[in-house]
């Protein structure tokens, strides 16, 4: 690791900030427009249902807020390559003294930056709006999260790896990805709502995991560490598989000169 | 037959280099070298297969046979080593045009890991006579002033081999005059050596020491400007390149040694 690299690509991607900071609205907006119509759907939920379920409906707001760490790290990750494709300096970086592993931890730290910057502005606003608490997750609040991210940073180069191979026309994935599998990580209703096929699919992510743990430590305040394990497990699978296969997209992109394209494009 | 490039002698050598794209071959069984501190135009047509080399050379491309050295270096082995003392400037890529100048030879002085950064960059940019222009936003920049930005960061880690993909592609004739006597004075003062694409051909004949002619992907015919011009009993460059180009199969021997032949 050459630290001095990675800081050097993570500055170039901070820059645009200073010199645009309109750009930051795309970080701030976003999460917060999800926020304000899940919030206040909670809200109404709640007066107007009756039993036990409307207090723990708040978990609404705790996926809302996850997910967001989930979607931003992957974001920051495939973000980060596009960049350079939009600026046409892809060449540039690629043929510069970069190693593959300086590169990837320079698109890890954005998705991390990204998701730092939303997750304490959706904390604090939930907190104001709706008097949800993150903290209430405890201790769960840290692993949750470092899982979300560390699969937000395996779907980023799972998109990165798909637009490298398809070329620009390819590039809507950079924000359909985490999508995708949305229906699936049982991020708004419990894993049992699916069907036998698609809870199959649930199973097999990590997220999943995360955001039943989430809705069991608002109900019960603990969760079951084998869950835990299993995310960490799948996740460290995901992330392991996912660097191959950007290992060897890129390699193919160097075979078949995908990246040459990509600056004539 | 490659027995007289001992390693040291060249700063690049290819040895039959080949790419292919499915069945055509952008270039075919190329060998050549770039001697320490000479700078070598690298002629011929469009669609010759110049940058499909030089995209080799810079690890963008892996050539399907053949092997390329650098510094006495297998570059498919030391890619980033050898990268790091060298570096390119191409009309094909453009630098981030969303950051200010400074900005952007901040990012790739540190990529590089240049000593003494600030100074140097107020020097490239000097050097290149773009020293106003360090608080414009890059992608404000007219087309000529962009390819001596890109020249300032290929400059800013005094790289040992140079390679330029048509430098002088998009400047006026005054700035084209500068830049060809900056890269002059570059492979002068640092000893560097330096690879030249260009489809002018006073600026060849003006700087190159020698060139490496390709044709359809293969190596025409190498040797200095005036050894050429001198064989085909033309009187300018510019006269042989049209002669070639236009009926490439010229059987060329003589005293304009092949490549890999000395
Ligand atoms: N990634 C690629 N896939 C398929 N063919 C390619 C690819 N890159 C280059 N080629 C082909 O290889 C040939 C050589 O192209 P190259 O860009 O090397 O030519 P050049 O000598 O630089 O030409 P010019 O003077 O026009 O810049 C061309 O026919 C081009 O279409
Ligand atoms: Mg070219």
């Amino acid at each position: 690791m050459n630290f001095r690299v990675i800081q050097a690509l993570v500055m170039r991607y901070l820059y645009l900030y200073t010199r645009a900071p309109v750009r930051g609205i795309e970080l701030v907006f976003w999460p917060m427009v999800n926020l304000l119509v899940w919030g206040y759907l909670t809200q109404y939920l709640q007066k107007n249902m009756a039993g036990d379920f409307p207090g723990q409906i708040t978990y609404l707001i705790g996926a809302v807020i996850l997910w967001d760490v989930l979607f931003r790290a992957q974001q920051g990750v495939a973000i980060f390559f596009l960049e350079d494709v939009w600026t046409r300096n892809l060449l540039n970086v690629f043929a510069a003294p970069v190693t593959t592993r300086d590169y990837l931890a320079a698109t890890y730290t954005i998705g991390l930056l990204r998701a730092l910057v939303t997750t304490t502005l959706l904390g604090v606003l939930s907190w104001v709006l709706y008097s949800f608490n993150v903290f209430s997750l405890h201790g769960y609040l840290l692993p949750f999260a470092l899982n979300l991210l560390v699969f937000g940073w395996a779907l980023g180069m799972i998109s990165t790896a798909l637009i490298v191979r398809w070329g620009p026309a390819a590039e809507t994935l950079a924000w359909a990805v985490p999508f995708f599998i949305q229906p699936f990580a049982a991020v708004f209703f419990p894993m049992s709502e699916l069907p036998a096929v698609f809870r199959a699919f649930s199973m097999a992510l990590p997220c999943s995991y995360v955001f039943e743990g989430m809705r069991e430590v608002l109900r019960s305040g603990s969760v079951s560490t084998r869950d835990l394990l299993l995310a960490t497990g799948l996740n460290l699978v995901y992330l392991a598989a996912a660097g191959v296969l950007f290992v060897r997209v890129m390699r193919t992109a160097r075979r078949k000169g995908l990246l040459t394209k990509f600056a004539t494009q | 037959m490659f027995a007289a490039f001992a390693m040291s002698d060249s700063v690049l050598l290819a040895r039959d280099l080949t790419k292919r794209f499915g069945d055509f071959a952008a270039v075919n069984g190329v060998s050549f070298e770039i001697r320490p501190g000479e700078i070598l135009g690298l002629l011929g047509a469009n669609g010759a297969g110049k940058t499909t080399a030089i995209n080799m050379m810079l690890g963008l491309l892996l050539p399907t046979s053949g092997t390329i050295e650098i510094f006495g270096r297998d570059l498919a082995k030391h890619r980033v080593e050898i990268l790091r003392r060298m570096n390119f400037c191409s009309t094909y890529t453009n630098l981030p045009g969303n950051l200010y100048v400074w900005q952007v030879l901040t990012v790739f002085g540190r990529l590089y890991e240049v000593p003494d950064l600030k100074r140097r960059i107020d020097e490239v940019l000097g050097l290149l006579e773009i020293g106003h222009l360090k608080k414009r936003v890059t992608g404000h920049l007219s087309a000529g002033e962009s390819t001596r930005l890109n020249l300032c960061k290929a400059l800013l880690n005094r790289p040992e081999l140079l390679l330029l993909d048509e430098p002088t592609a998009s400047l006026d004739p005054d700035i084209a005059d500068k830049v060809r006597k900056v890269v002059s004075r570059v492979r002068e003062e640092s000893g560097a050596a330096i690879l030249y694409t260009s489809h002018n051909m006073r600026d060849v004949e003006e700087i190159c020491d020698r060139v490496v002619f390709l044709h359809r992907g293969k190596v025409l015919f190498t040797g200095t400007p005036a050894e050429i011009v001198r064989h085909f009993e033309e009187d300018s460059l510019e006269n042989v390149f049209i002669r070639v180009a236009r009926s490439g199969d010229v059987e060329f021997t003589g005293e304009t040694r092949k490549a890999g032949d000395e």
